[in-house]
């Protein structure tokens, strides 16, 4: 089991590795994202309240899922960095940061957009999307740093800091709908108990949620296999595979 | 051993900040004269301005802690200082807690003994102050710590201001929530022990963990 991380040291291991893996995660993510979205915009019923525009519902809510777990992704690459001293680890994080603000962007505006016809509209200062908007500024944040550093280990190093500071916002985010009650429903997702949603919209959501898991695992296995080629570039079998 | 270099530092630090007096005083000016900003931009409107006291003043507390936390390491990044501290033998982690000290002292203290003033200013009710004056007390302490991180993290740049309020704005707002809150919950003449324990836990949370944290931040400067 070891071996299998001590190989992850290698950023020309992973490279390899990642290439292979790379069809699955796309093929099985457009897959599930096609089948999802015919399924939930097509076929699934109306809502009886909000008619259709609740159908926003298959984009928004796995890509507020993947926002929240990409942060985790990236504050564990930290770690994992900061420890191990792992330069995959640290490519990882960096890869993870733009993609974790694009889907924390993709949640805010869909919510925006689906606010207008429910709530009246676009925005409200509510506990979940605020907490989300802060999330938005976290990954931000750490993309600034790293631009501003000169040398990549000192930048690696900075980010990690800020990352695994930054995890001390995310309880505070996951459970902001159950703690402040307001405009925004809790959840009604639940791993235990019942879940407050009929099996109909259900299922097809919960194919979208698994879609969203791979297209982020496709985007950022694409983005770390981009940032290791730019680390490597001094070595031999980088220069040997682009020529 | 490990006391007498918490104590020099301790020491160390509140004679440079005696010294630099001026320097010191910088923030609470900052945080007077920006509440004056607010009757001016938003009328002088008595009502109102009650209504929004809590808020303002800790939102420009908070600016005022975001903006003094810049310099903090600054001097002693670029005068060396900060190098043999990191080349010693003591732990980093005491050393930065005694700077850190220190920066609340010199910075956090006068803001909270002026406070009072300010809720005068906007009019906030006086059975109010205690609750203002404690979470002030304890919030104050925790912004500096979490600053301290963002500082350490940004020593290196020449400007790094806006960078370091980027990075710290995010990790301000539970402090911000909180503390805010029990003001204006006090104001209306609610119990505030549940607002004033998080801001404890937070403290405590700061407390242990910043430290760490500034001293692996301040750490990677030094890596070539």
């Amino acid at each position: 089991m070891w071996s299998f991380f001590h190989k992850l040291g290698s950023p020309r291991w992973f490279y390899k590795i990642s290439g292979q893996l790379l069809p699955v995660f796309i093929v099985s993510a457009l897959g599930l994202l096609i089948w999802g979205s015919v399924w939930g915009l097509a076929y699934a019923p109306e809502d009886f309240r909000q008619g259709n525009s609740y159908r926003i519902i298959f984009i928004h809510v796995p890509a507020a899922f993947v926002a929240l777990a990409g942060y985790y992704v990236m504050a564990t690459a930290g770690a994992i960095s900061l420890i191990w001293k792992m330069k995959l680890a640290d490519i990882v994080m960096q890869a993870a940061a733009p993609i974790g603000a694009a889907m924390t962007f993709i949640a805010l505006f869909t919510g925006a957009v689906w606010g207008k016809p429910t709530w009246g509209t676009w925005w409200v200062w509510d506990a979940r999307i605020t907490s989300m908007l802060v999330l938005f500024f976290l990954y931000i944040g750490v993309i600034a740093l790293r631009q501003a550093f000169e040398s990549a280990e000192q930048a690696g190093k900075a980010c990690a800091v800020l990352c695994l500071v930054g995890t001390v916002n995310i309880p505070i985010i996951y459970k902001s709908v159950d703690w402040w009650y307001s405009l925004h429903q809790p959840a009604t997702i639940k791993i235990i108990g019942e879940t407050s949603m009929h099996d109909d919209m259900w299922w097809p959501l919960l194919v979208m949620i698994f879609a969203f898991y791979l297209l982020y695992g496709s985007a950022l296995l694409l983005n770390t296999r981009l940032g290791v080629l730019q680390r490597e570039q001094k070595t031999r079998w980088v220069r040997d595979l682009l020529g | 051993m490990l006391n007498s270099a918490f104590a020099t530092m301790l020491q160390r630090e509140l004679l440079l900040s005696v010294r630099k007096l001026s320097d010191s005083l910088h923030p609470l000016w900052f945080f007077i004269l920006v509440v004056a900003l607010f009757p001016l931009s938003l009328g002088p409107d008595s009502d109102q301005l009650r209504v929004l006291a809590p808020g303002l003043i800790w939102v420009i507390a908070l600016l005022a802690l975001m903006l003094s936390v810049d310099g903090l390491f600054r001097s002693d990044f670029i005068d060396g200082s900060l190098e043999q501290l990191l080349l010693g033998v003591q732990p980093l982690y005491f050393l930065t807690l005694a700077k850190l000290l220190a920066h609340c002292v010199v910075t956090g203290v006068p803001l909270i003994i002026v406070s009072p003033l300010l809720a005068l200013f906007f009019g906030l009710p006086a059975e109010a102050l205690p609750e203002l004056i404690l979470s002030l007390l304890l919030g104050v302490p925790t912004l500096i710590f979490i600053g301290a991180i963002g500082a350490a993290l940004t020593v290196g740049f020449q400007r790094g201001g806006l960078l370091l309020s980027l990075l710290i704005m995010p990790m301000y707002l539970p402090v911000l929530i909180f503390g805010a809150s029990a003001v204006q919950v006090a104001t209306a003449g609610f119990a505030v022990t549940g607002q004033l324990s998080i801001l404890a836990g937070l403290l405590c949370l700061a407390f242990g963990l910043a430290p760490l944290a500034v001293s692996a931040a301040l750490r990677l400067h030094f890596y070539y």
